[in-house]
């Protein structure tokens, strides 16, 4: 599904925090189109590996690059977006407030002196992105406290679209979501590929990385302990890949290169 | 696509009744205003049965000089509680500010809007001292503005020196809270005002149309603008019974209406909103958090200062219980009986005004019916635990049922 240059690269990333070696020479790639789950234990390097991507930590290893040139990210930056698992939403404000939170629109004219808000230009935009994505929220005017998890979740992803990235890192969006609502954020993912953007979605819910990546990365211990195409494997290969027994075992002991040499 | 639809159709389901939601706004404090113009309403009816004074044009006109200086400092007030956070400096800021006014007038014989203006400047370093220790070092604002509250008390008896006391005699500065314009001048605000603001909703309406935004309600527009047209038009007709528009009402409103377009239609306002909430969101979407704090105690140390020359102007004179006794606290109690949240991010500037009028009514009332100030304190006391027990449960009301 995907070929071609990535839209983002990592090879032979490394960090260490002290003694702990949180990634260990990890390879990593996402493409145009495609959505990559990130799968792995508690202290496998997940949110380490996501945070070298968001540019909060530097790696001490290693190269990223993006679309095909290297880039050193410092802090984040236009192009890859960031959607934190407590999705880091003003509760007291409404839909359009969240969403252009930060950069908000200025009008033009007189009011352009106080800095006055464009309501009525960024609830028009709004409106398009969310109907693009086919978000339903009762009213854009709702204080997004209101909202429930999962249209809450939907918001803070739709928010990390506005600055135009190729790249969006979702943290758990699935966690303590129901049913119907896991639905929609997963039916969200899918839009997302369809608009040719490369996803990564980080969760601990197999079945849900199932439901949506093309392609599963598994870590394990700093390491890249497996991948796997999701049409191709079963659940219990990235088990054994994510606990590092049965088959996935011992590609792990392979320091995880042999799935992707 | 089907699944497209399908996900449309469950969120459809979610969707409460938006009548029900509307009620829910109401109770919960997106509408409060209501609720405090119903209070004020029964606060008038149960002095006017008592003492039928108290609705005169001459009681009325007395009832709004008595607010102003409470509302002016209210004004910078809101914009803590929006924030989440307290300052208890502000009595103290007003009177020692003021004093700064009175010793540059009178002693050093200061053009007077010289003197006012350094006043002012006076609050907003102040203010902004305040706010940068409390966001620098990350102490509870409470703590610092209660150090202010003593330092600036301090300062105040040190600037107006043995004495104790100044008596302004500089007609630029009395004449603040004392000029009242004629009935013609009267109906001319009146009309500016009206048609300000009727130009402002059919502008911001016909953008809406225009944009092709759906809840274009003409109607609620219509009822505001003639609510408010009522409303302007019956206040000038009473004070021009009496005295006449006070130049001192004046300047509130102003402050009260720009502030809140401020609050409510700036990036500024936005975001102090937004630090308000959620101070780590705020953060994260790029806003600098820290100047939003200091700009925010810079606003409320500058309106100290300009209630503290309101002051000043209405008494002749500045004395060591300038900007004392209950001032602050009413000063801070106003808004929140009127509906802005202890708790940050949410209120409106208006809630100033409103509750300078609440607490204004009380009091005036009460002394027209000559009750001691005991009662009076216990009173506002009382209506104040009210106001923020009702802010409390609908507060956990809207955490409890607002998410699913």
């Amino acid at each position: 599904m995907a070929d071609g240059t990535p839209l983002l690269e990592l090879e032979g990333v490394s960090k260490r925090f002290g003694p702990v070696q949180a990634l260990d020479r990890v390879d990593f790639a996402v493409h145009a189109g495609e959505v990559i789950g990130l799968v792995g234990d508690n202290g496998a390097g997940k949110s380490t590996l996501v945070k070298a991507i968001a540019g909060i930590y530097s790696p001490d290893e290693g190269t990223i690059r993006f679309e095909g040139e290297e880039v050193r990210i410092k802090g984040p930056q236009l192009g890859i977006a960031t959607v934190y698992q407590d999705l880091a939403l003003c509760d007291n404000l409404d839909v359009v407030a969240n969403l252009f939170l930060g950069r908000e629109q200025v009008s033009a004219g007189p009011g352009q002196v106080s800095r006055q808000l464009d309501e009525v230009k960024m609830e028009h935009e709004t409106a398009d992105l969310l109907s693009n994505l086919a978000v339903t929220i009762p009213s854009l005017r709702s204080e997004v406290g209101t909202l429930s998890g999962g249209q809450r979740q939907q918001v803070a992803v739709a928010r990390s679209l506005l600055g135009d990235p190729k790249v969006v890192l979702l943290d758990e969006p699935t966690a303590a979501l129901g049913v119907p609502q896991t639905k929609q954020v997963l039916e969200l993912i899918r839009r997302l590929r369809e608009r040719e953007l490369g996803v990564v979605v980080i969760s601990h819910n197999l079945v849900d990385v199932f439901a949506v990546a093309d392609r599963i990365f598994v870590l394990r211990l700093g390491r890249a302990a497996g991948e796997f195409k999701a049409e191709e494997t079963t659940e219990e290969d990235v088990v054994g890949a994510i606990t590092g027994l049965g088959n996935g075992g011992e590609r792990d002991q392979n320091e995880g290169e042999g799935e992707k040499a | 696509m089907s699944a497209t639809e399908a996900a449309t159709v469950e969120e459809a389901g979610e969707r409460r009744p938006t009548t029900g939601e509307t009620v829910r706004r109401i109770v919960q404090g997106d509408l409060s205003s209501v609720r405090v113009v119903l209070g004020l309403v029964v606060i008038a009816v149960i002095f006017q049965v008592q003492e039928d004074r108290f609705l005169s044009a001459e009681n009325l006109t007395n009832l709004m000089l008595q607010i102003t200086t409470i509302g002016l400092i209210s004004v910078g007030v809101v914009y803590v509680l929006l924030l989440g956070e307290i300052d208890l400096s502000v009595g103290a800021v007003s009177g020692l500010s003021a004093a700064v006014m009175a010793v540059l007038s009178v002693n050093h014989g200061w053009n007077a809007y010289l003197a006012i203006a350094a006043a002012v400047l006076c609050g907003a370093a102040i203010g902004c001292l305040q706010g940068s220790l409390f966001s620098r070092f990350v102490v509870p604002s409470f703590v610092v503005t209660l150090a202010g509250l003593l330092a600036w008390e301090g300062a105040l008896l040190q600037v107006l020196g043995k004495t104790g006391s100044l008596n302004i005699n500089d007609p630029k500065i009395t004449g603040l809270a004392n000029i009242f314009y004629s009935d013609m001048v009267g109906w001319i605000f009146a009309a500016v005002i009206i048609g300000a603001y009727g130009a402002a909703l059919a502008v911001g309406y016909r953008r809406r149309v225009a944009a092709g935004l759906g809840d274009t309600n003409a109607i609620s527009q219509i009822v505001r603008f003639v609510l408010l047209a009522a409303i302007v038009i019956a206040a000038v007709a009473i004070l021009n019974s009496n005295r006449g528009v006070p130049l001192a009402v004046m300047i509130l409103l102003a402050f009260v209406v720009g502030m809140e377009y401020v609050a409510k239609q700036t990036t500024f306002g936005r975001h102090v909103f937004a630090v308000g909430g959620n101070a780590e969101a705020a953060r994260r979407a790029g806003i600098h958090v820290n100047r939003v704090r200091i700009a925010v105690f810079t606003i409320a140390g500058m309106m100290a200062a300009i209630g503290g020359v309101m002051a000043a102007s209405r008494l002749f004179a500045v004395n060591q219980n300038s900007g004392g006794n209950e001032l602050l606290l009413l000063a801070i109690a106003g808004p929140v009986i009127a509906g802005t949240s202890l708790f940050g991010g949410r209120g409106s500037v208006w809630t100033a005004l409103l509750g300078a009028l609440v607490i204004g009514s009380i009091s005036n009332g009460m002394d027209l019916l000559s009750l001691s100030s005991a009662v009076k304190l216990m009173v506002t006391g009382g209506v104040l635990l009210l106001a923020v027990l009702v802010d409390a449960v609908a507060r956990q009301q809207r955490q409890t049922s607002g998410r699913v």
